[in-house]
């Protein structure tokens, strides 16, 4: 009567205990999650103790340090290194701003006009990635070099005049100025802006576009009622993967900046590496960390995107 | 049937979460060998059911059974049974061949060739082995999460909406393939479906679900000549549901009262308790109603059923012709007539009678909803 | 074509043209390191162009201790990835596929390393490894690498594992495959994708890691830190040819793999 050859009879194994509830994976997950969860407990989260207890030590590298709840320190630091902070926050916003200016057109292309192009872009887009940004940012000091091509048409344009009477570049130089801090700043995070754009503009219907433009919307106004709009969660997201890191980096300032343009991250970096003054450093990087986390947060519930992982 | 080895069994199955119960405690029998259809809408606890038949829900009362084992316990991959997924659920990253093999192998059988080709060949796919499932079409896709589960000749197959991604041409082929396929195996198939028409093409035995419950159970004539609920008959087709109180019971007939007219009511058709003065729910299928202009009125023969009326539209179908005409007892009366002679008369404003023949009438208790199965149509349709 | 046509398509196109500038100021510096690679630089400093040169391609190990960072950086890089891959992919399913008690902090704890500048995470394990008087080096970096790494990889399969349809593992179990079968067969084939994403994130962010390298490495010298140190006492032309051989490999290597993709689709 059938077609099908036969398979060997099914014989389910009889249950001992039929009734058994089986509780599948009750502990399972606590299971997946323990090894993970310690190592960033152990390595991430307890680390942060010991530098909030480190920040309200004193002592010396000598006689070792001890907790004595001195918060002057957090005071001393605030009132000596200001504005490094300032101009962290400064440097970093600013970069910010430019790579959301300069990622979302790429972005942008990428998603929307680059056609079989897209893929190709995508791999130039990631791939200097993997030449060392240590080695890209040194490419900046060629670029920028003194009396180089692009320096030189900054000056033939005048350019060069409206910087330096804008304080950020100074006399014939663009190296060791904030404008090359910024430059780099931008350059070194815009790929983490152009991706998170590019991942929610992938994601928009080509044709909402089309349905504006359907009901009399011009298209800039499309972009800006429609597009835009809908590539929220990309954009609060590239500007935290942006504004976050640049805010802590000190490889720019001090490659392609002078001592005029340290930013917190440089003095952390110094007071731990070189000075050895744990207290200081601890105070300061507890300081920055409190900073992002209340900046970061604030700019979320305005933002109103929650999910951003 | 005497072999009750294929019997699936659940006696006093029930599912809840939390505060929510999606079935109430459920005893149902399916016979070996049977095409059984689950029809409701969505959200009636059909596929839940379905689910817990498969092992994939753990049901929270109650037990499962097939022939005389009690597999409620058992995980899905040792249950004897078999499922087609809603939307198929074919593994992506293996091709059609490997995804009919699937089952097989992992219950160690090594030559598997013969027995995939052969399968492949029964749903007509032996050409597209090697291709993988999103190369295919859905009819096509559909057919291969068939033969996956077919291939280990469970003791049942479930199918939980297999027709619902496809297009209305593709499904009906497909409702007369899989009924091919089910009378050429006699594997007991248990189908979920909202789609009243797939369920009644298909099925030998429907039962109609409804908030948890089974609302009535029998051959798809039984449930569509008599349905026992106004949920049944609004949800399986249309019916005229007129509400009407009980004048006089006469041996096997009842005589109730609905406006000035009195109508026959066969007892035996009657689902409510039908006391004298009692209120009753009159039901009658649109196509079982006969229309004759208001001038003809004589010619109608004794002892039909009958309602004066005046039409208020009628859409022409092809076959037949649908009225829907406005009656003392029912707005909107709808009548079915088949286009054999069309009277040229019977356009909106005319005065009609409508009449049938008792036989075809069937009584409900007046306490439930009558618009019960009305809004779930719609709100499948618009799904 | 009249000024004023060749006007409109400027303004249609100029996304386009925008897009493209900036395309070109990413790859700017990369096509300057390559250049470089073939100066012959007067002095220690590699910033200005000299003559051509090839001397530096022929000879890529000539400086002292840099093949030798560069080996320590894939080593380290293939370690963290490895560990960082196992340990977030774990997560990533417990979070998809689980529910369970304490998930919100368990989500804040791995987006936080992300929301963290690298220098306060470095700093901070400094101080920890200086407290428990661990001896800096290859172990260190190791152990920071692989929780930096962590929170991206989490990520990234977190993702493909949400798209994934969970009546493909169901249909695995109805046919026959148990927990384990059904993981091996079908789940992680289909989470592959994101996983291999959250593997070559970590890889490259490992490999290229700076800050938090920096701060824990003790005296032990990966890629970033030769950089870095020579960038105070003199640029090698060799870090040239590395940063471009690196760049042709990746690109190489992506192209190589989206060919063998088209190809397998096409075949099938």
């Amino acid at each position: 009567m059938t077609t099908v050859t036969e398979a060997p009879p099914l014989a389910p194994t009889p249950v001992e205990e039929p009734r058994r509830p089986r509780r599948r994976g009750r502990h399972v997950p606590y299971w997946l999650l323990l090894p993970g969860i310690l190592w960033l407990l152990v390595f991430f989260a307890l680390p942060m103790v010991y530098q909030a207890s480190t920040s309200v030590q004193t002592g010396s590298l000598e006689e070792g340090y001890k907790v004595t709840w001195h918060f002057a320190t957090y005071w001393d630091a605030l009132s000596e290194y200001w504005p490094q902070f300032l101009r962290s926050v400064l440097y970093a916003g600013v970069a910010t701003v430019l790579c959301l200016l300069l990622g979302y057109p790429l972005a942008y292309l990428i998603a929307f006009r680059a056609g079989r192009w897209r893929n190709v872009i995508l791999v130039l887009v990631i791939a200097p990635f993997f030449t060392s940004f240590l080695i890209r940012t040194l490419a900046w000091k060629t670029i920028l070099a003194d009396g180089g091509p692009v320096v030189g048409a900054l000056s033939t344009l005048h350019v060069l005049d409206v910087t330096s009477w804008l304080g950020i570049t100074a006399g014939e130089r663009v190296l060791a100025t904030p404008l090359a801090v910024v430059c780099g700043l931008t350059y070194n995070f815009l790929p983490f802006m152009i991706l998170p754009l590019y991942t929610s503009l992938e994601r928009i219907d080509g044709r909402l576009h089309e349905a504006a433009g359907d009901l009399y919307a011009k298209p800039f106004t499309a972009f800006r009622k429609v597009t835009f709009p809908l590539s929220m969660p990309g954009v609060v997201s590239g500007t935290l993967l942006t504004f976050i890191p640049a805010s802590g980096d000190y490889v720019n300032a001090d490659l392609l900046g002078s001592t005029d343009t340290r930013m917190v991250g440089n003095v952390i970096q110094t007071q731990f590496l070189r000075i050895l003054d744990y207290p200081t450093a601890a105070a300061l990087s507890f300081i920055l960390m409190a900073a992002i986390l209340v900046m970061v947060t604030l700019y979320i519930r305005k933002s109103g995107t929650e999910d951003l992982v | 049937m005497t072999d009750t080895n294929g019997d699936v069994r659940l006696s006093g199955i029930s599912k809840t979460y939390g505060s929510f119960t999606a079935v109430h405690p459920l005893d149902l029998t399916v016979p070996q060998g049977s095409f059984f259809a689950l029809l409701g809408a969505s959200g009636c606890g059909k596929t839940t059911t379905l689910r817990m038949i498969a092992g994939l829900e753990e049901p929270t009362t109650g037990t499962v059974s097939l022939g005389d084992q009690d597999v409620t316990a058992l995980p899905p991959y040792k249950r004897p049974v078999n499922t087609v997924f809603q939307s198929y659920a074919l593994f992506p990253h293996l091709d059609v061949f490997e995804n009919v093999a699937f089952g097989l192998r992992r219950r160690g059988i090594k030559s598997v060739k013969k027995q995939v080709e052969e399968m492949l060949d029964l749903v007509q796919l032996g050409e597209q082995a090697r291709k993988k499932p999103h190369q295919l079409s859905g009819g096509q896709q559909q057919r291969v999460a068939v033969a996956r589960a077919l291939i280990n000749h469970p003791k049942v197959l479930l199918l939980d909406e297999p027709l619902g991604a496809l297009d209305l041409k593709l499904r009906r082929q497909m409702q007369l393939e899989l009924k091919r396929i089910q009378t050429e195996v006699g594997i007991t198939f248990i189908h979920v479906t909202h789609d009243q028409e797939e369920a009644m093409t298909m099925a030998d035995t429907v039962a109609v679900m409804n908030a948890g419950r089974v609302e009535q159970l029998g051959s798809p004539a039984e449930l569509y000549e008599n349905p026992q609920s106004t949920f049944v008959a609004n949800f399986l087709g249309t019916s005229n549901l007129i509400k009407a109180e009980v004048d006089a019971k006469s041996g096997d007939e009842i005589v109730v009262k609905a406006a000035d007219s009195k109508l026959l009511l066969p007892a035996a058709r009657c689902s409510a308790p039908a006391s004298t003065g009692g209120k009753v729910l009159v039901g009658i299928r649109p196509e079982k109603i006969s229309l004759t202009h208001a001038d003809d009125a004589g010619s109608i023969p004794d002892g039909r059923n009958r309602i004066t009326g005046t039409i208020a539209d009628t859409s022409f179908i092809g076959v037949s012709t649908q009225y829907v005409v406005d009656t003392p007892v029912c707005d909107e009366f709808a009548v079915y007539a088949q286009n054999i002679e069309r009277d040229a008369r019977l356009v909106p404003g005319a005065e009609v009678v409508l009449h049938w023949s008792p036989a075809h009438t069937f009584g409900l208790d007046a306490a439930q909803d009558i618009d019960a199965g009305i809004e779930s149509v719609e709100e499948e349709a618009a799904a | 074509m009249s000024l004023g046509s060749f006007g409109r398509s400027i303004r249609r196109n100029l996304v386009v043209i925008a897009g493209l500038l900036t395309l070109a100021y990413l790859l700017l510096p990369n096509i300057v390191v390559t250049v470089f690679s073939f100066n012959d630089p007067k002095g220690r400093f590699n910033y200005e162009w000299q003559k051509f040169s090839t001397d530096a391609w022929t000879d890529p190990c000539g400086v002292a201790d840099l093949c030798g960072s560069l080996a320590l950086s894939l080593q380290i890089a293939a370690w963290a990835t490895l560990g960082a891959t196992v340990l977030g992919t774990m997560i990533a399913f417990a979070l998809v596929r689980y529910r369970f008690r304490a998930r919100g902090a368990v989500n804040s704890l791995i987006f936080m390393p992300m929301a963290m500048p690298e220098v306060v995470m470095a700093a901070s394990l400094l101080t920890l490894f200086l407290n428990m008087g661990t001896p800096l080096g290859f172990w260190t970096i190791l152990i920071a690498h692989i929780m930096f790494c962590l929170s991206f990889v989490v990520t990234a399969v977190k993702a493909r594992v949400m798209s994934m349809d969970p009546r493909l593992e169901q249909a695995a179990q109805d046919l026959y495959a148990g927990p384990f079968q059904t993981f091996i067969r079908v789940t992680l084939p289909i989470a592959a994708p994101g996983i291999a994403a959250g593997a070559l994130l970590a890889f490259a962010l490992s490999f290229d890691d700076f800050i938090i390298t920096n701060f824990n490495a003790g005296s032990t010298v990966t890629f970033p830190m030769f950089v870095w140190g020579s960038a105070q006492r003199g640029t090698p032309v060799q870090i040239n040819v590395i940063g471009t051989a690196m760049f042709l490999v990746a690109v190489l290597c992506v192209l190589a793999g989206m060919m063998v993709g088209r190809r397998s689709r096409q075949k099938a």
